[in-house]
């Protein structure tokens, strides 16, 4: 926990809190660039898997992390995202870079839309009326097949920007690349309504609506925008989710979608662009060692292949239980507290984090 | 001229319970007004119709001439109504500083696609929200607790965070509720200060619900005494101390509340 002496009001308004922080985010970004100098094919695939995951993460993060609003809806926002991009596309012949934008526009006008009347509604109703929008835009697909293809899906052809293709088999880097791009735009976009009046607005709805009203925001319509940039956001990673599958249906944005998406940011940690990612990492990397490890233990025990049904689920919930009884602040809470335990060594208290008081609300007022 | 807060013949019921009777009284600019009376009797329902949480089954209420019954919730702090809650109603996972500015919302000349971009017009008005919650910080001497979250806050540094967030709105009117209540006497003390250089040096009217009659006395112009939502007295606050209805409201509650007035 280190001290910064602030020697302007800007001190509180830039990206990053001083120098060092800096330096830190400089180096991953290095990282990051490099990354796909030194590792297979496959691999880079598996980083922009998780890229594109952390992208839907932080759109559903902006809504339940920073708003306080429960979705298990979102999937229905990934779907819109990839098949408007398409859509566009195929049908009216637009170019990725405008279809791209286009469809994250339409996904977050969709979502704005469909929460307006949804934001008298609170906790577990808001959390049923948004699994019933995934329910439906599910069924709509499968309904508007002249248009969607339903059950059959339909291909996402390679991103075409000016003339440069990317496909993730043929050049897996240069899609690597370009996911980052849009990755870093969208990691700014995030940390800039932070730092502005509408994130606070958003945080103010999460922590109590009765006074957010009361300093003059409005409530429902400032939860409709959270509802529209959340959709929009995914909307985009849905866009880049269909790219990157190359073929998608119905089926592709499923109900367990949703789920995994709001498991992902709680294990991460709630509240917070790391959260995001961490939660992405998990989700996005699971499926792959669990196999591994399968394999490493085919290999141990020498038995035939072990193929368990719903494991991969199975370890997913577990590990979410483990979460919220041992850890309810996320994988970046638990980093939070063992850096602070490093910058502090050995002045660290083992009640440092330990939850204050918290007074009793009127519930007089609701 | 009329005065700047109008409560006309005010009646809201909660089901069988008429939590405010046919209350009317008004709050001059420049003054400040306090409610004084027994638990229940109606002091923060008033305070939550000002807020318009509640419509009043009858009677209207105007701020600066004009009724507000029909403005919503979110419209009154636009109009220069602030106010505190008595259960102290702060954004608990956020710093002092990010509460005081959520109460600059009022201000907001930025939109969305400004801000999801940072644009340099965004930064010079964040640069001048923050000069303007600086002052309040300096005022109310928050200065250590900038950039503590709140949720680790001790109580009474929590009530002077609500109070400072009111006044970020920097408005006309302001609505204190039980600013002393928890609060020990150096502290009190400080609140009675402020109260006084809200009202002389800011300029703001304040309307104030306080159990402390000590406090009440000191910093009040004038008082009105209320009791299962009837007007039992209003005026100069030794006048309403030593009426007989209120003296006997009092007493007939009999609880634990010992700010009898002599
Ligand atoms: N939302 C509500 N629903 C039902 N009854 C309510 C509601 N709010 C207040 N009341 C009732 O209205 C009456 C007045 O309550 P109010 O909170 O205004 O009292 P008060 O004067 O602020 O008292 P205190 O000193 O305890 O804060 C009480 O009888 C209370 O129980
Ligand atoms: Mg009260």
């Amino acid at each position: 926990m280190r001290t910064v002496f602030k020697t302007s009001y800007d001190a509180d308004i830039n990206l990053f809190r001083h120098g060092a922080q800096r330096g830190w985010y400089i180096l991953l970004l290095v990282v990051m660039l490099v990354l796909p100098l030194g590792v297979s094919s496959f691999a880079i695939g598996e980083m922009t898997n998780l890229l594109i995951w952390s992208i839907a993460c932080m759109g559903l993060m902006i809504l339940v992390g920073q708003t306080g609003q429960a979705s298990l809806g979102h999937a229905a926002f990934l779907a819109i995202g990839c098949y408007a991009n398409v859509l566009l596309q195929e049908r009216l012949g637009l170019p990725f870079i405008l279809s791209f934008p286009l469809a994250g526009l339409i996904a977050g006008i969709a979502g704005a839309l469909i929460a307006r009347p949804m934001t008298k509604l609170h906790g577990i109703y808001l959390a049923i009326g948004t699994l019933a929008i995934a329910i439906l835009v599910d069924d709509f697909i499968v309904i508007a097949a002249p248009l969607t293809n339903g059950v059959i899906g339909l291909f996402a052809p390679d991103i075409d920007i000016f003339g440069l293709s990317f496909n993730r088999y043929a050049n897996p880097e240069r899609l690597y690349y370009l996911i980052l791009g849009i990755t870093l735009l969208v990691v700014l976009a995030y940390r800039n309504l932070q730092r502005s009046p509408l994130g606070r607005s958003f945080a103010a709805i999460r922590d109590s609506e009765i006074s957010a009203q009361a300093m003059g925001v409005n409530v429902a319509r400032t939860k409709a925008v959270a509802f529209g940039i959340s959709a929009g956001i995914t909307g985009l990673a849905g866009a880049l989710m269909g790219h990157f599958a190359g073929i998608f249906n119905n089926e592709t944005f499923n109900i367990i979608i949703s789920i995994q998406l709001l498991l992902a940011i709680v294990i991460g940690g709630l509240g917070t662009i790391h959260g995001a990612f961490f939660g992405a990492a998990v989700v996005a990397l699971l499926p792959q060692a669990i196999s591994m490890t399968r394999d490493l233990l085919n290999q141990v025990l020498g038995g035939g292949s072990i193929a368990i049904p719903g494991l991969e689920s199975a370890i997913f919930g577990a590990i979410l239980i483990a979460f919220i009884l041992f850890e309810p602040s996320g994988i970046y809470g638990r980093w939070f507290k063992i850096r602070t335990y490093f910058e502090l060594f050995p002045f660290y208290r083992r009640d440092m984090f330990r939850r204050q008081k918290s007074y009793l609300k009127t519930e007089r007022m609701r | 001229m009329s005065a700047l807060l109008e409560i006309d013949n005010v009646t809201l019921r909660f089901g069988g319970v008429v939590a405010v009777n046919q209350v009317s009284f008004n709050v001059e600019e420049g003054e400040v007004f306090a409610l004084v009376g027994p638990n229940g009797a109606g002091k923060s329902t008033l305070f939550n119709l000002i807020s318009r949480i509640y419509d009043p089954a009858e009677g209207d209420i105007r701020f600066d001439g004009e009724s507000i019954l029909g403005k919503a919730p979110h419209d009154i702090a636009r109009l220069g109504i602030a106010r505190t809650f008595q259960n102290i109603e702060l954004f608990e996972q956020a710093t002092v500083m990010q509460n005081l500015l959520v109460g600059r919302h009022r201000h907001r000349k930025s939109n969305m696609w400004t801000e999801l971009a940072f644009t340099p017009f965004v930064r010079a008005e964040e640069r001048r929200h923050r000069e303007a919650i600086e002052k309040v910080i300096d005022f109310l001497d928050l200065q250590a607790y900038r950039d503590k979250y709140i949720a680790g806050l001790p109580y009474g540094v929590r009530k002077v965070v609500e109070m400072g967030r009111a006044l970020a709105i920097e408005p006309r009117l302001l609505l204190l509720d039980e600013p002393a209540s928890g609060l020990s006497v150096e502290e009190t003390q400080d609140v009675a200060f402020w109260v006084e250089d809200i009202k002389k040096q800011m300029g703001i009217t304040v309307l104030m619900v306080e159990h402390d009659m000590h406090l009440v006395s000191a910093v009040s112009d004038r008082v009105l005494a209320l009791a299962d939502g009837q007007m039992l007295s209003i005026g100069k606050p030794h006048e309403v101390q030593n009426d007989p209805r209120v003296i006997e409201a009092y007493i007939g509650v009999s609880d634990e509340k010992q700010e009898v007035p002599a």
